[in-house]
């Protein structure tokens, strides 16, 4: 097959890998955030509900959790199709680890602030969201771009429920043509500029939030 | 008499089985500039923090211009405060930290008008009226834009001094608020305090070790030791004529470093 014909079938595909990160990512933001607060600040009861989300999504594996939720759950009445199911257990697959970063950098903020917050007779909810949180998202930037590269990279495994993303099409390209190294140096360049782009992406993100963040900073 | 403004009543302060204050009794009149000094551990900031509400209490009152602080008035005598309670009361108080803690995402600026704007309501352009003339006090008007991490720790002190004031608080709690700056920029913040103590507008309740700057602005000198007041009075007699060991002992310490 020529070249450009195996190019333009492999980008097809990446446009699909896309689509999902596309979809999974604000998931996943929406997951670590909400649970990662939950985690920290929600009474008792919720609070465990919150850990055994985290603790099981992080505990058993991102493929089999695909599968339940693609191949299991219609057994007990709720079907997905795949490009659901996938969305799904990426988002909250990434998601909880999400969560942990979200306690961390919570956690990494110093005590001061608060004090001086209370000091200052700030609510609990402005505490919060005005001085704590924007402080906190400088530090959970570089974490969060981290997982969006584990994202992209664990989307490859919705080729494994039928989803015709960029490996499923490299796969079904190789098998069919034999045209091994080229494919898979197509599909290895692909994933890598991805994850640059990510990367380069959260870099600009976290310079543009971090003015008087930077080193030393802290206000200390 | 007047009642005074801050009253502590047979206060008791625990850290798990460590007791910080047992049936601890102390009282600021209106108007008044104390300084505590007293040896590491022996309570002052904790004393301050319980003022500021960063602290609970296990036992006892503490009052601040006639209401309980850490309690509310009932019919059925007195309960816990909640958080509304606490959020009127802190009306009358500003603190400002050893360590500065001004919130380092936003501007000079921003760090002393956010509190009015958002906790008293005041508009962009009062709390910025105010910002400006505290500024002006503090000799920061020039750095208004700047962000705290680039600023030296002396020019940070002042802006934290604003930012307390900014909230017009009847009492200022100074906890060793020189004593993370280097030597020579001291002086340019006990300036800024010198210059609120003359004017005797506010109630100052401070800890330092800075026993020279004590003696010149205060009214009262306490000696704290072991969570007990030892000994308190002018600060002549106290700095001059010590009539406790303990006293004597810690000054000669302290005179001898
Ligand atoms: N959060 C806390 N948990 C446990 N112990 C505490 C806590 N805060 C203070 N303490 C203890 O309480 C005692 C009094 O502390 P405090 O900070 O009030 O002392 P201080 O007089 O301000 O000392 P310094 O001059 O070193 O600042 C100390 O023994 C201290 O170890
Ligand atoms: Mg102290």
């Amino acid at each position: 097959m020529p070249f450009g014909e195996i190019i333009s079938i492999l980008l097809e595909g990446a446009l699909v890998t896309l689509k999902i990160v596309a979809l999974a990512l604000p998931l996943a933001a929406v997951m670590a955030f909400g649970f990662g607060m939950l985690r920290l600040y929600a009474p008792k009861p919720i609070k465990y509900l919150a850990i055994i989300y985290i603790e099981f999504f992080r505990g058993t594996s991102a493929l089999i959790q695909l599968y339940w939720i693609y191949f299991v759950l219609p057994f007990f009445g709720f079907s997905f199709d795949a490009m659901t199911a996938g969305v799904v257990a990426l988002g909250l697959n990434i998601g909880a680890y999400g969560t942990e970063v979200v306690r961390g950098a919570m956690a990494s903020v110093p005590k001061g602030q608060y004090e001086a917050a209370v000091a200052l007779n700030f609510s609990s909810t402005q505490r919060l969201w005005r001085i704590l949180m924007p402080q906190a998202l400088v530090n959970m930037i570089p974490p969060f771009g981290n997982l969006a590269i584990e994202l992209v990279k664990a989307t490859s495994l919705v080729s494994l429920i039928t989803i015709a993303d960029l490996t499923y099409r490299a796969k079904a390209l190789a098998d069919m043509t034999l045209q091994v190294t080229e494919i898979f140096a197509v599909v290895l360049v692909l994933y890598f500029l991805f994850a640059q782009v990510l990367a380069i992406g959260f870099r600009v993100l976290e310079k543009k939030l971090s003015r008087g963040l930077g080193r030393g900073g802290l206000g200390q | 008499m007047s009642q005074p403004l801050i009253e502590f009543q047979g206060v008791e302060k625990r850290f798990g089985d460590t007791v910080i204050f047992k049936d601890f009794n102390f009282s600021v009149e209106d108007g008044e500039i104390v300084s505590i000094i007293g040896p590491s551990g022996s309570g002052k900031s904790t004393l301050l923090r319980i003022l500021m509400t960063l602290e609970g209490i296990e036992g006892g009152v503490v009052n601040v211009a006639g209401e309980p602080l850490w309690h509310k008035r009932t019919a059925n005598g007195l309960v816990p405060a909640d958080n509304k309670h606490l959020h009127r009361m802190r009306h009358h108080l500003g603190m400002v930290f050893q360590h500065f803690n001004l919130f380092p995402h936003m501007s000079v600026k921003r760090n002393i008008t956010e509190a009015p704007m958002r906790v008293q309501g005041k508009t962009k352009a009062e709390a910025e009226a105010i910002a400006d003339e505290l500024l002006e006090l503090v000799g920061m008007s020039d750095k208004a834009d700047m962000y705290p991490n680039e600023l030296s720790g002396g020019q940070k002190q002042r802006v934290g001094i604003a930012r307390a004031l900014a909230m017009q608080p009847s009492i200022l709690l100074l906890d060793e608020i020189t004593s993370a700056l280097d030597p020579e920029l001291v002086d340019e913040v006990l300036d800024v305090i010198r210059n609120l103590a003359k004017k005797h507008s506010f109630t100052m309740l401070l800890v330092t070790h800075e026993m020279y700057f004590a003696r010149e602005i205060s009214d009262r000198v306490c000696f704290f030791d072991q969570g007990a007041i030892v000994e308190e009075g002018e600060p002549e007699q106290i700095f001059t004529a010590p009539k406790e060991t303990r006293t004597q002992a810690f000054l000669n310490a302290y005179m001898s470093q």
